[in-house]
């Protein structure tokens, strides 16, 4: 089947015009091909769903795999690759670098938190992780003393080509994966409910190009059309408002994930997923007889991921056909029938986890941020400073914190009667204040 | 200072037109003839050797002043460096038949440049900035929102070069644009990179800055002296000027004075003391027990005559070993990377700004790659609690209200206390 699929004429991807989906003759074909890897596909996410966020890490680590895999044999030629032994080894070693790197940043509190009753354990792991960052910088550097010293003499080009191009797999591969594992754990929902959109945006494209499809997008993509586009924006706006109301009432979806456990996710419900009452406008309610209807504030975020899935990540999709075009590549890779690599299928979704991990460390968890959540983690600190440290260094902290200028923050943007209270709180808890501050505190209430 | 403009067509273009400008042209004999290149032989070493002496003595004049100066002058001096070097290695892959074509491409390359800097200098230098302006509730209401949303911002400015880079894509040049495209990231990735943690570096105090690019000067300096006079053993294919002699005298050499300056260094008050605000002025802070000198009574085979029954050493001297052993072991490989790459494109300098040394890019390859290893050095091995304090903290500052901040405080001393009593 996959040889079939490797045949196409070569006049189609050549003629810009007559190429439309509308046209072609063998759409249909190919459509029950790809709609059957597509249920396959979704059956398979849907199963990694339900078992958990270990699970679905473990999903994105092995599919990442598979993508520096189709992205490394890309551009590599074979014959010069034959001279340069150990070649593909590097390129392996710089990405086991980055892994360690970047799952070690992102989950370092999370295996904090899961060995935390283990005395052993929890001191092995602590140490690792402060030394993380020099355990991979000299995994780093010692790929890169190894690239230099085999460095041939007629392949110096070769070679550094190959070089800056792992260099930018890795980056382009591990940022989007991280930024996806970081939203999993923050809650199953910002995982699926973004991958959801593009699909949808993607699907809902498909079918109003193949039925109303007549005016050509853009020259890198020549099957897509502005009526797809414009119909699938719509789409994807309403399937986003309505979707996000019926993912976000699930618990196991919504709770954050603080450790590596499997098993069943207990958790008071964030402020954006509890249902608030919306009354409806005269002439709507007359009509449909509902007088208010429940919104989950997550909704109105989820209209703006759903803008952000229509017009930009497309663009991840145009990238990647530039791409192929550019270096004259039919698709990253084979493995997934009548969709080409895992490359392809997740252009665009790397575009959306990007953003939507920063759309929620900018606009979603600043607002929910509270004193209890900087408390656990100071807590967690502190706790491992108490159990692995002299009792000198956790004063220390809190006479930094009171001896920085972060008490210079706390004077200046209330009214000033509180800085009495701030004196009688440092004298109980600092053991010594600078008197430089203390009278400038003084000063300050007179 | 000259700007660079020529451009080296590589071999597999054909039917393209070369264009060779003659400073940047590779003498082919010379670099095909390994034995005969060493310093030692070469007769217009003296000459040369003057021209590199008195740019180096202006270079490091201008440093030091520099330094006298202060923390926000030496990251100027960073950034200013840093502009030079991207726009030398924006300029040295480029091709400018296929550039005509293509106007306001350069243009994106800035963009580029532009949100990279915004992104990386705001995280940085956030938290001093905060402190800078902690006086004025106008403006510091206005930084603490561009804080809290700098990364939405660095964002947006970075899709919105994405996107201009795709709808700039013209038919037959889809290979060199997304060359170029990949050769802007890579660029910014190195200059950045690295300046992004000497600036951190510096605002920990001058001397982790200081210290590491005096031991690359030195080790450059003495592998220099030490080539010229008993070079004879070529040490790598890459660059057939050094020697064996030289490497292994310039590494004693370093690691040496490495123990002596940071000796030297560490009881500068300017060059110790972190500056956690954006402020020019004078300096004071307690030092720290790594700069307090400890002192070590010598070992009995010291001849009665020595004067000094025992010596005092700072305990960074120790660390300052390691830095020297990094500086003459590893750091040399980034000019080894630097020549493979300038051999792989067939070009002699990365610039000429500098007589006798090239441009900006050739004085700092190795600079770079020990920057880097100072500043994680330093995180891992030197300050290893700070980090989470410092992250703690700046996320009190950017997300909670002042009530919430107060409530902290009195909760955290709450902890603090039953601590206390549960160890005590």
């Amino acid at each position: 089947m996959l040889e079939f699929l490797h045949q196409f004429p070569p006049e189609i991807s050549k003629s810009n015009g007559n190429h439309l989906l509308v046209n072609d003759k063998y759409k249909y074909k190919s459509m029950w091909i790809r709609a059957y890897s597509s249920l396959w596909m979704l059956a398979s996410v849907s199963l990694i769903i339900y078992m958990g966020h270990l699970y679905i890490w473990a999903m994105v680590v092995i599919i990442q795999i598979f993508m520096a895999s189709e992205l490394f044999n890309l551009l590599r030629r074979a014959n010069q690759d034959k001279r340069l032994p150990k070649f593909k080894l590097l390129n392996w070693h710089f990405f086991f670098t980055a892994m360690l790197y970047v799952y070690g940043r992102i989950l370092s509190q999370h295996l904090v938190n899961t060995v935390i009753s283990d005395k052993v354990f929890f001191r092995l792991v602590n140490n690792l992780i402060k030394y993380q960052m020099a355990i991979c910088y000299f995994l780093y550097i010692a790929g890169f003393v190894w690239f230099i010293l085999s460095l041939k003499k007629r392949y110096y080009k070769y070679q550094f080509g190959q070089y800056a191009w792992t260099h930018m797999i890795l980056i382009v591969v591990f940022t989007q994966s991280a930024f996806t594992v970081a939203n999993i754990f923050e809650g199953i929902f910002w995982f699926i409910f973004p991958a959801s959109l593009i699909a949808m945006n993607d699907v809902g494209a498909y079918f109003f190009g193949f039925y109303f499809g007549r005016t050509p997008l853009i020259k890198l993509s020549p099957k897509k059309t502005w009526e797809g586009f414009i119909g699938a924006s719509v789409a994807t706006m309403i399937a986003a408002f309505t979707f996000a109301n019926f993912l976000g009432r699930f618990q196991w979806l919504t709770c954050p994930r603080k450790d590596l456990s499997t098993g069943w996710l207990q958790c008071d419900p964030d402020p954006i997923f509890k249902p608030e009452s919306i009354p409806l406008p005269a002439l709507v309610s007359h009509w449909l007889s509902w007088k208010e209807i429940a919104v989950l504030p997550v909704q109105w975020h989820a209209l703006w991921m759903g803008l952000f899935a229509s017009i930009i990540a497309p663009f991840g999709g145009f990238f990647a056909s530039g791409f192929k075009r550019a270096f004259k590549i039919k698709d990253f890779g084979d493995s997934i029938p009548g969709h080409g690599g895992f490359t392809d299928r997740m252009d665009c979704q790397m575009v959306m986890a990007v953003f939507v991990y920063i759309y929620h460390q900018s606009f979603v968890a600043a607002q929910d941020y509270s004193v209890e959540m900087v408390l656990d983690q100071s807590e967690a600190i502190l706790a491992c400073g108490i159990a692995s440290s002299p009792l000198g260094h956790n004063i220390d902290i809190l006479k930094r914190i009171c001896n920085e200028k972060y008490i210079g923050v706390f004077q200046y943007t209330e009214p000033f009667e509180r800085v009495e209270f701030l004196v009688e709180l440092a004298s109980l808890s600092c053991a010594d204040l600078p008197s430089s501050m203390e009278s400038a505190i003084v000063t300050d209430v007179e | 200072m000259q700007k660079d403009t020529s451009t080296t067509a590589p071999s597999t273009t054909s039917g393209r037109i070369r264009h060779r400008k003659r400073s940047n042209e590779v003498i082919p004999e010379v670099s095909k003839a390994n034995g005969t290149q060493l310093l030692v032989n070469d007769k217009s070493k003296y000459k040369s050797m003057l021209i590199r002496a008195y740019s180096s003595i202006w270079m490091i004049g201008g440093f030091i002043l520099v330094i006298y100066m202060g923390h926000l002058y030496i990251t100027a001096m960073v950034v200013v460096i840093q502009i030079f070097m991207a726009k030398e290695l924006f300029n040295l892959l480029r091709k400018s038949h296929e550039d005509r074509q293509l106007p306001g491409f350069r243009l994106l390359n800035w963009h580029f440049f532009f949100t990279a800097m915004l992104f990386v200098y705001g995280r940085i230098l956030s938290p001093r900035l905060v402190n800078t302006v902690t006086s004025d509730m106008v403006l510091y209401r206005l930084v603490s929102s561009l804080i809290k949303y700098h990364t939405v911002i660095c964002y947006s400015l970075y899709i919105a070069g994405f996107m201009w880079f795709i709808l700039t894509l013209k038919k037959k040049m889809y290979k060199y644009q997304f060359g170029q495209y990949a050769w802007t990231h890579m660029i910014l990735i190195v200059v950045f990179g690295q300046s992004s943690f000497t600036v951190a570096s510096i605002f920990e105090g001058i001397f982790w800055f200081l210290l590491p690019a005096t031991l690359i000067v030195i080790n450059d300096i003495a592998a220099y002296i030490f080539g010229f006079f008993f070079g004879r053993t070529p040490l790598i294919k890459l660059s057939p000027k050094k020697t064996w002699e030289g490497f292994i005298g310039a590494s004693v050499t370093t690691i040496i004075s490495a123990f002596v300056l940071a000796d030297i260094m560490g009881h500068s008050k300017w060059l110790t003391c972190p500056r956690k605000d954006l402020s020019t002025g004078w300096l004071h802070c307690d030092p720290g027990p790594l700069f307090k000198p400890e002192p070590y009574s010598l070992p009995g085979w010291i001849p009665y005559w020595f004067p000094w029954k025992e010596i005092s050493i700072l305990p960074v001297q120790w660390h300052a070993l390691c830095l020297g052993l990094f500086a003459s072991i590893i750091a040399p490989f980034g000019g080894f990377f630097a020549s493979g790459f300038k051999r792989a494109f067939k070009i002699k300098d990365f610039g000429d700004s500098i007589p006798g040394h090239g441009g900006i890019t050739d004085r700092m390859d190795c600079q770079m790659v020990m920057a880097v290893f100072a500043y994680i050095y330093h995180q891992s091995f030197v300050v290893p609690q700070s980090l989470s304090v410092e992250m703690i903290l700046d996320q009190i500052l950017i997300n909670l209200t002042f009530d919430e901040q107060e409530a902290l405080y009195w909760r955290l001393g709450e902890i603090l206390q039953q601590g206390i009593q549960r160890t005590s």
